[in-house]
């Protein structure tokens, strides 16, 4: 079974985010990794390769990270094989910068293809979002590029040869997702912890197959990518002001549930 | 004028608040019309809902065919929907869904998307829309380029204004293709009421975090005297504390209410990402270094497990 999981490289959500004079996401002065988010899928895709590893008839799973970003995200690209995966793909390419998800997921599903020329691949994994962005609508755009069924949100995943089940906690209800492989699959970080790369993982990574595509070694035009081909538009980027700090009293034998009953009739909440 | 296509959002053909809200923003951009991909029966009684809110059309989408698989079928019916109507925009629900079904739909129609307005305006007809990114921090206007607009609302981001519609019901039968029904919905439980107000549409908030040390009653108590929702941190939920459906922040719900109460909570940025747009937020934790602190209007440094219990009997005191 060959797996491919999303991987992308995102500015460090503690460090001052920004964005360009062109209202593009800052990915280059702001330091970058891997999307924490993108770490559970990873987790979830290595789990699937030891759970077939153990199995007697296993048949044997490869893992692929698969990262669509600047020259930069390749330290993304490396996190992925660092945990475990057995080889990656970078997809770079100047045109690409910019992109917005429609692009991207153009971009993914043309690497998928690619990827899947020799051998097939079975399931494409996801983050539940990337932790700039956070549309968590790319690999529902792949799937629909790729014309295949989409299992998303998973907080439990399950495989039973090409079967997959997965439990998705919605708004309204649990509900229990079964689908036929191929398929995109994305987790939530309720599917549990990911884990550090070992030091026997940091030093086997420096080994692992990974291969750099760019747009024409998958087939896709320049001018379908990248700022000037996005189908929408960013118009004003504003800081929000700062919240000021407002009163802050110290509880004294109960002075301080008199002090912010006092607050909130105020403010009318009562 | 054009139509503006609203999804609605519904349980089982009851109609919930955010339908309402879209139609009110769907009139500033055209006339509004409602999709309602439910049971049949239950279109006319749909109809009479939304057209106060200025619903002229309300497609019947039959969806016998679509309920037992995820997202797919409904962006194919939505698809078709377009493709006879040519709309000015679609309006979308924004949840988990709701944003999948939108993502399908934006390649689908070839059309730009943008998720989780907070606002949406018209510039000579084409909408701008209002978006809140990195965590809160910043504020972004933008408009689509390609296609038909389809844009995601969060939730409270428009007051329903009520206007009378015409409501007329046109059923409309969409096809749905096999491979459009390779997910499928194997079993559903739905989530116990907690008689509660709902986390997306609470006016007022009271979240417990990992201070609570479990123990969610102070909580909950002072949830119940301001009439407000209960919410809860990650790592509240991770313990086991309380369902995952009531996280508050970056991996759970993003809400802003008019009032947020943090107890027990520190403030970690990815919990501010969820709550920092709250027009007024309060903290009750015990460690005044807190980060949480610094974006307070008001905050006690204490034990919740005092201030709390106290607090909620002053309050239900001046109550009467
Ligand atoms: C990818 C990712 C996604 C995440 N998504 C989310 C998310 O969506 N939502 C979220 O909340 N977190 C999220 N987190 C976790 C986040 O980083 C924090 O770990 C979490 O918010 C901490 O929860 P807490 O404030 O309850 O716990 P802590 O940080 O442990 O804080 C507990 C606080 O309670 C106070 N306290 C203790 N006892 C008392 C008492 N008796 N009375 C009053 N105060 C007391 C302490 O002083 C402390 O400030 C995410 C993390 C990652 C990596
Ligand atoms: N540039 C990218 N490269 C690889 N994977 C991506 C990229 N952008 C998005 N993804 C995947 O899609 C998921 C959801 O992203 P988003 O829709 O941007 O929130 C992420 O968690 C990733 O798994």
């Amino acid at each position: 079974m060959n797996i491919l999981v999303c991987v992308k490289y995102v500015p460090d959500a503690t460090a001052d985010r920004r964005f360009e004079d062109d209202n593009t996401v800052d990915r280059v002065g702001v330091d970058g990794l891997l999307s924490e988010l993108d770490e559970y899928a990873v987790e979830q895709a290595l789990q699937l390769k030891e759970k077939a590893g153990e199995a007697s008839d296993g048949q044997s799973v490869e893992v692929t990270a698969l990262c669509v970003g600047p020259e930069k995200a390749v330290d993304a690209v490396r996190k992925a094989l660092q945990m475990g995966a057995d080889k990656a793909i970078h997809v770079v390419d100047d045109a690409i910068a910019g992109s917005d998800a429609a692009a991207t997921s153009l971009v993914l599903a043309k690497a998928v293809e690619k990827a899947g020329s020799e051998g097939g691949v079975d399931l494409v994994m996801c983050g539940m979002a990337s932790t700039d962005g956070s549309m968590s609508v790319v690999p529902a755009m792949l799937a629909e590029r790729l014309s295949w069924p989409q299992v998303t949100m998973a907080s439990v995943v399950e495989t039973q040869g090409d079967q997959v089940r997965i439990k998705r906690d919605g708004d309204t209800a649990t509900e229990v997702i079964g689908a036929t492989m191929p398929l995109v699959l994305s987790v939530t970080d309720q599917s549990g912890e990911a884990r550090y790369p070992s030091f026997k993982g940091i030093m086997a990574a420096k080994k692992k197959p990974l291969e750099t595509w760019s747009l024409s070694d998958i087939g896709v035009d320049a001018g379908e990518v990248g700022l000037s081909a996005a189908w929408t538009a960013v118009e004003d980027t504003t800081e929000r002001p700062p919240r000021s700090q407002g009163e802050i009293v110290k509880d004294e034998d109960g002075s301080g549930a008199i002090a912010l009953t006092e607050f909130l009739a105020a403010k009318k909440f009562i | 004028m054009s139509e503006v296509l609203v999804l609605v959002d519904h349980v089982d053909g009851a109609v919930r608040k955010p339908t309402y809200e879209l139609l009110t923003i769907a009139k500033r951009l055209g006339e509004p019309s409602a999709v309602f991909i439910g049971e049949v029966g239950k279109g006319a009684e749909v109809a009479e809902k939304v057209k106060k809110y200025g619903a002229e059309k309300v497609y019947v989408v039959d969806d016998a065919q679509i309920k037992g698989y995820l997202v797919a079928p409904k962006a194919e019916a939505l698809q078709q929907v377009a493709e006879k109507v040519s709309p000015a925009a679609i309006l979308i629900p924004s949840n988990v869904e709701g944003k999948e079904i939108a993502g399908r739909l934006a390649i689908k129609l070839e059309s730009g998307l943008i998720t989780d307005a907070v606002d949406v305006s018209a510039d000579g007809g084409a909408p701008v829309t209002t978006q809140s990114v990195f965590a809160g921090n910043y504020t972004v206007t933008a408009k689509v380029t390609k296609g038909t607009p389809i844009i995601t609302v969060k939730p409270n981001s428009a007051a329903p204004q009520e206007s009378e519609g015409a409501g007329s019901v046109e059923e409309f039968s969409a096809e749905i293709s096999d491979s459009a029904k390779g997910a499928q919905i194997v079993a559903t439980q739905p989530r116990k009421a907690t008689g509660r107000p709902d986390l997306n549409e609470a006016a007022i908030i009271v979240s417990g975090g990992r201070g609570t040390g479990g123990d969610f009653a102070p909580v909950e108590g002072l949830a119940d005297a301001l009439g407000g929702a209960v919410g809860a941190s990650r790592a509240a939920v991770d313990s086991g504390w309380i369902p995952h459906s009531f996280q508050i922040g970056q991996t759970g719900k993003t809400v802003s209410p008019q009032l947020y109460i943090a107890a027990g909570i520190s403030g970690a940025i990815q919990h501010r990402a969820g709550m920092q747009t709250s027009k007024t937020i309060v903290a009750v934790n015990k460690d005044e270094e807190a980060p949480i602190f610094e974006l307070v209007d008001f905050g006690v440094v204490g034990d919740l497990k005092t201030v709390l219990p106290a607090a909620t009997d002053e309050v239900n005191k001046r109550k009467g």
